[in-house]
């Protein structure tokens, strides 16, 4: 399954890539990562232009990276275009796929976020932001609570809570700054305690 | 504008400072997208809010809620909102520039060295201490913007509510986040409404 993948990407093949990833950023909300599922269907399951390990190393790298999430999509590309044979073809994966993922998205933000704020001041305007302010923060505690599941062994990863539950409490009520904290969480990993 | 940083002042409602030039704006989102592992939100909070004072604690969960409900990366969003505010079009594409060139570069690196190290225990055990470090790190940002709900339109009570009702169905009953959005989001959204004056 992990078997390298040699492909032959013609013009058209690049184009459908292109179309698919402009869909698929129309679909996005809640961020890239939840269209994955759908793009394993199409680049691993229905064109077998990634491998599956390829396509898990593609999320794990870019979130284990600097940076917006969505770089994962980079990734993707940049392997698409590996697996086509060339470095060139590689970096040319990466700009159909982020062009594809970010420009629909990209413009209809923008225009809904000057529109906003030129209306700043109409009732309506107001009561959507300050309304939703309650489902944020659920949203924030919801993305730390999978995270900090994403283990996935249940109570045998209780260091791992522990972890977890000490970084919030400290970036929460201190001003230290959040590589400190990371590179705590990296050490006590990288020396197997975790 | 000076190019000087002016000290930020007390508590007000309108954010006390702001980018000088889409130089310091393409600097900052370059900055603090460098620094943001597992993700970026919590380092925009710490940067942008806390140490620039470029968003009030009360902007930013508006942006925020606008950049959860439009297509694209939320992160992405917020950037482009924020330049978009500040310089138009150029400052919105500056703030994404920034916010992608030097990690793409960064990520890319990474996925060539990746194939080396994939199997060192060490490297595997320190990406698992980082990742369980994010997630405490994203709770944080969390408890800090809950202090704005005592301002909010929404009362507090209900907005208690929907705190805890939003949690469960999204990180215990994994209910797709399209209906919660509609359900909760919109009763903040009518609950909100009837307090603003027109």
């Amino acid at each position: 399954m992990s078997a390298p993948v040699h492909l032959v990407m013609a013009w058209h093949d690049w184009l459908n890539l292109f179309c698919h990833f402009l869909l698929l950023s129309l679909m996005s909300v809640g961020g890239a990562i939840s269209t994955t599922s759908e793009m394993h269907r199409f680049l691993v399951e229905q064109h077998h232009w990634l491998s599956q390990a390829q396509f898990n190393d593609s999320i794990a790298i870019a979130q284990a990276a600097p940076g917006p999430n969505v770089l994962f999509v980079a990734l993707m590309g940049w392997n698409v275009g590996l697996n086509a044979g060339s470095m060139t073809a590689a970096v040319f994966g990466v700009a159909v796929t982020m062009f594809g993922i970010l420009m629909p998205s990209t413009a209809l933000t923008y225009a809904a976020s000057q529109w906003g704020h030129r209306n700043r001041h109409l009732r309506v305007v107001r009561a959507f932001k300050q309304g939703m302010a309650p489902l944020v923060i659920a949203l924030l505690m919801a993305t730390a609570w999978i995270l900090a599941s994403a283990g996935g062994h249940g109570t045998a990863d209780w260091p791992l809570w522990a972890v977890s539950l000490a970084s919030c409490a400290v970036i929460w009520r201190t001003r230290l700054h959040l590589l400190w904290v990371l590179g705590a969480g990296a050490l006590l990993g990288a020396l197997q305690l975790l | 504008m000076n190019s000087v940083p002016p000290l930020p002042p007390a508590v007000s409602t309108a954010a006390p400072s702001r980018p000088a030039s889409l130089r310091e704006l393409f600097i900052a989102f370059t900055w603090l997208a460098l620094q943001g592992f597992g993700g970026v939100l919590v380092v925009v909070q710490r940067e942008l809010v806390e140490r620039k004072q470029w968003l009030t604690h009360e902007e930013f969960i508006e942006d925020w809620a606008v950049a959860q409900v439009m297509p694209g990366p939320n992160v992405v969003n917020l950037a482009l909102m924020y330049g978009g505010r500040t310089f138009g079009l150029a400052g919105a594409l500056t703030a994404l520039a920034g916010l992608l060139a030097c990690p793409l570069i960064v990520v890319l690196l990474l996925a060539v060295l990746h194939a080396r190290f994939a199997g060192n225990p060490a490297v595997e055990g320190a990406l698992r201490g980082m990742a369980a470090v994010s997630a405490g790190l994203i709770g944080a940002v969390g408890l800090k913007l809950a202090v704005a709900l005592r301002t909010n339109a929404v009362p507090l009570g209900w907005s208690i509510a929907i705190c805890m009702a939003g949690f469960v169905l999204v990180a215990l009953l994994h209910v797709p986040l399209l209906y919660v959005m509609l359900v909760l989001g919109g009763l903040g959204c009518v609950l909100a409404y009837r307090r603003l004056h027109a």
